[in-house]
């Protein structure tokens, strides 16, 4: 619509070589854009390898309840790790069943409102999710926390003695698993959407059921898809910080099994956001550091589902 | 094979019965779906005294143990297995479902009482009642409201500029080379990048160049836009590689320069779809806590100087009240609807407006 | 085992769309019937509608009858899964699943139905489906190798061969030669003759030389008008259809004065 507006003095501009030069300044401004984003990750490692580096050998009294950084942070990033892997492990089932719902199960309107409402889930800020978890979800979780203690305790990971107040590891894992339930779901869907209709046609026309074409045709062809929205998920749940800071009653950096006790361990995400606001500048500088791990930690998760993705991309051209 | 001849029906009307087969009949779902509830009531609140939240989840086990069972007897096994994983399925979409019920609901009626005029109004400055003299502790929560306005529109401020500019290099000039590929994969790493590090980036950052304790509104804007960025690039990205390129060629044989094609061609035409996609974008970060707490803090009065002091947010004041003990706990509440009307608002006028310019940028 | 298809006054919709009006027609058994006219005139909307494949499309469904050996296949207490597996279908691209070996493909179909198969009467239909399809020589030595491997119409006859491991009665091809090569083609046509003597096979095709060579009687379908649906014309023994068909509308199909 704006061509027919441009005036044709604009145009004769155009052989005098005038606006050459406003395109090569777009260029560049287009170009200092992207590059900027390369400046902004390295400096998001830079500043905080410079802010943290004496974190990494402080004074042996902040690194309680150890005395140096590397059980101090071993102990953090297992708890972090602990508490995301549980949630992944309960998350991507569903994610698997959700997105299959979508796009195999659900006639098309209702599959949309569906989608729809499940991308809703990750707009709700994760500070509500921490105090809906704590308040509501927390206490509702109690009497299956004791029934898995009282049934199961012989399993380590039920062992212990049940927590009072149910802001356990396993209640962490699940408040996690349901935000980073739509990433996942989102991956997920597009990547069963994508089976060629040839290969679902070959499987039903074998004589296959709904399900048997799903294991047939939809599952080995989205293998990797799942494996990537699972580690992207995986991203997400390593650096949630405020919904497992309110959640889980963490007595700072440990390495335990037991799931359902008061004694948790903190995550790096947690224990920051824990102790950043006080006035310990030392302790401040500790934390940045511990921050850095938890970037370098998130960055190899994230870089390795894109790589999953990249190369599977590859094999179906 | 044989093992499926087997279980054919006994219909002798047809007299090769291969291609019939016993079915359920067609509401068999429904029909062990409704036995099932009698059964959990009957058995459960009824006859035990069990509590009534018992029964979907004890009428939805018999359902998925129930049904199948069925089908292996009169369908055989294959068919059995479809019905348990289509169960199984429908399953996961309820149950996921259900957290955002609850929380909206829980938030919505936990939320509600706290919401007043002087809410709405007024900030947490402790004042002096003239009359009784007694230190009255503030009412509301304008400030914070004040606050992650004024931030995040300071994020959006720094993040639409390069977010764009980098979606134009990416569509426009960059095309395929090797850096724009790099870029690409940058911005899908930055997508992972954890919000509280984003805080502590805007601290190591500005305490860097200023002094050791500084946390300022602005910083929480530069944290929140490193969160923002990719959601931005990525949507411009798409919107405008669905402005078709014929458009750009018209454009081109008038003579118009490529810079002019992309600012009154291409941006336009992508406008609702990016328009979208930074609303969107909005509503992620608006809702973040965990790079405020870190980098902006938390102070009890109105600061509306994004470069000087402290300032209160929705999310932190959550969070501060939640630790000043259970008597505030309303007052978080309060804040907490506030900041999930805000984000609802912003998610669903975004995609309403996806909605209304789709068809014109999808052609 | 061979099966005849008696349809009567079959209607097919995509919704609200009526796509095809009112067939009838007889497919004899152990023959080959073609189904031959231009693009969108429902051909293959009505070869899929023979094995059911029709429905699996959100929205589409069928009205009239469809009865093989005396069953009705649009019955409703006829599971179109059972259907599906005796009526067999070889599609327009070869779709051999992409993450299975040679192997695993011809027997993906004999797994569904039995939970264990033993490893010789696997072997033994494995050979056996592939020699019916005229592959066995070509890959007996790398049946481990993946299905994706194989040349284009070496794939299209390793989906022949998966098609008939199921034992059906009734083979659909839906224009199995035109995504192949001539000499591909040609090692097809041949195989549907050799096939000819245990399956009622029905094709879909865009080649009227291939339906001529191949077919024992030929249907044509063609549109009354554009967006009208589209119908049977003609159906008539494949000599007869080429020499001296009973339509002028046929007539000026195969003498290329179509339109």
């Amino acid at each position: 619509m704006n061509l027919t507006t441009t005036e044709p003095a604009e145009v004769s501009d155009t052989l005098s070589g005038g606006s050459q030069r406003g395109d090569r300044v777009f260029h560049g401004l287009a170009f200092a854009a992207g590059a900027s984003i390369m400046v902004a990750l390295a400096g998001v490692f830079i500043f905080l390898a410079i802010r943290g580096a004496a974190g990494f050998s402080a004074a042996t009294g902040l690194y309680q309840p150890y005395t140096s950084f590397v059980p101090y942070a071993a102990g953090l990033l297992f708890g972090t790790a602990l508490v995301a892997v549980l949630a992944m492990i309960i998350a991507v089932p569903f994610a698997v069943g959700v997105a299959l719902f979508l796009t195999h199960y659900a006639p098309r309107p209702l599959s949309t409102v569906i989608a729809y409402l499940i991308d809703l889930l990750a707009a709700v800020p994760s500070v509500v999710f921490g105090l809906w978890g704590l308040k509501a979800l927390g206490p509702a979780l109690l009497p299956i926390q004791r029934w898995l203690n009282e049934h199961l305790g012989f399993i380590p990971f039920f062992a212990g003695e049940v927590s009072a107040t149910g802001r356990t590891v396993f209640l962490a894992a699940i408040v996690l698993a349901i935000m980073v339930l739509p990433i996942t779901t989102a991956i997920c869907r597009e990547v069963f959407g994508q089976t060629p209709r040839l290969h679902e046609e070959a499987a039903l026309a074998l004589g296959a059921t709904r399900w048997e074409m799903i294991r047939y045709a939809v599952l080995p062809h989205s293998r990797s898809g799942i494996i990537a929205g699972t580690m992207l998920g995986l991203g997400r749940a390593l650096g949630e910080t405020m919904a497992v800071l309110l959640v889980l009653n963490a007595s700072g950096p440990k390495i335990t099994w037991h799931l359902l006790t008061s004694d948790n361990p903190a995550t790096i995400a947690s224990n920051i956001a824990q102790n950043f606001q006080g006035e310990n500048i030392d302790l401040q500088v500790v934390l940045l550091a511990t921050g850095l791990v938890l970037f370098v930690f998130t960055f190899l998760v994230n870089f390795a589902a894109r790589w999953v993705v990249i190369r599977s991309e590859r094999k179906f051209q | 094979m044989s093992t499926d001849l087997s279980d054919v029906a006994t219909d002798t009307t047809f007299p090769p019965p291969s291609l019939v087969r016993a079915r359920l009949p067609r509401q068999a779902t429904l029909i062990v779906g409704v036995l099932a509830l009698a059964l959990a009531v009957l058995g459960g609140p009824l006859l035990t005294g069990a509590s009534w939240y018992s029964v979907p989840f004890v009428a939805g086990l018999l359902l998925v143990v129930l049904l199948p069972l069925w089908s292996l007897q009169v369908e055989g096994r294959r068919a059995a297995v479809d019905r348990l994983v289509t169960l199984l399925v429908t399953y996961a979409v309820t149950l996921a479902l259900v957290p955002l019920v609850w929380v909206l609901a829980y938030t919505v009626i936990q939320g509600l009482p706290a919401i007043n005029w002087a809410f709405l109004t007024k900030d947490q400055t402790t004042t002096l009642d003239p009359v009784t003299f007694k230190q009255m502790p503030g009412a509301g929560v304008l400030h914070a409201i004040v606050g992650t306005l004024l931030i995040t529109l300071g994020a959006t401020i720094i993040s639409v500029p390069i977010g764009l500019l980098t979606a134009i290099y990416l569509v426009e000039y960059g095309a395929k080379s090797r850096m724009a590929r790099i870029i690409t994969v940058l911005v899908d790493v930055m997508t992972g990048i954890p919000s509280i590090v984003a805080g502590l980036f805007a601290v190591a950052l500005f305490t860097q160049f200023g002094s050791v304790g500084t946390r300022i509104g602005f910083m929480g804007s530069v944290a929140l836009s490193l969160l923002m960025i990719p959601t931005v690039v990525r949507s411009g990205e798409e919107m405008m590689r669905l402005v078709p390129a014929d458009l750009r060629e018209a454009s081109y044989a008038l003579g118009v320069p490529k810079w002019r094609t992309i600012l009154k061609v291409v941006v336009p035409t992508a406008f609702g779809g990016i328009l979208t996609g930074v609303m969107l974008a909005v509503s992620r970060v608006i809702g973040e806590t965990a790079p405020l707490l870190v980098a902006v803090g938390t102070v009890d009065y109105m600061n509306t100087n994004l470069f000087s002091g402290r300032m209160q947010t929705l999310p932190v004041f959550i969070v501060s009240k939640y630790k000043q003990g259970a008597d505030l706990l309303e007052l978080a509440w309060g804040a907490a609807l506030i900041l999930v009307i805000l984000v609802m608002v912003l998610n669903l006028t975004a995609r309403i407006i996806g909605k209304i310019f789709a068809p014109k940028t999808g052609r | 085992m061979a099966k005849s298809i008696d349809v009567s006054d079959l209607n097919i919709y995509y919704g609200d769309f009526l796509a095809v009006e009112g067939v009838n027609m007889t497919v004899k058994a152990r023959s080959v019937t073609a189904f031959i006219g231009p693009s969108g005139c429902g051909k293959s909307t009505f070869l899929r509608s023979l094995n059911r494949m029709h429905e699996v499309i959100p929205g589409a469904r069928v009205e009239g009858k469809v009865v093989v050996d005396g069953q009705s296949l649009y019955d409703p207490s006829v599971d179109p899964v059972a259907v599906r597996r005796q009526i067999g279908m070889v599609f327009q691209r070869p779709n051999p699943f992409p993450t299975m070996s040679i192997y695993d493909n011809v027997l993906a179909g004999k797994r569904l139905n039995a939970k264990k198969v033993k490893k010789s009467e696997a072997d033994a239909l494995v050979e056996k489906s592939l020699r019916g399809a005229n592959l066995w020589s070509e890959v007996k030595d790398r049946l481990d190798k993946p299905g994706m491997g194989l040349s284009g119409g070496q794939q299209q006859r390793l989906c022949i061969a998966r098609a008939i491991a199921v034992e059906p009665e009734v083979l659909l091809m839906d224009e199995p030669c035109s995504a192949l090569d001539p000499i591909s083609t040609s090692a097809i046509e041949d195989l549907i003759h050799e096939l000819k003597s245990d399956y009622t096979i029905v094709i879909v095709t865009h080649n009227m030389q291939q339906a001529a060579r191949v077919s024992d009687d030929t249907g044509f379908f063609n549109l009354k008008a554009t967006g009208e649906p589209g119908h049977l014309v003609e159906f008539n023994p494949t000599k007869k259809m080429f020499t001296a068909p009973d339509n002028d509308a046929t007539e000026a199909y195969i003498s290329g004065r179509f339109g």
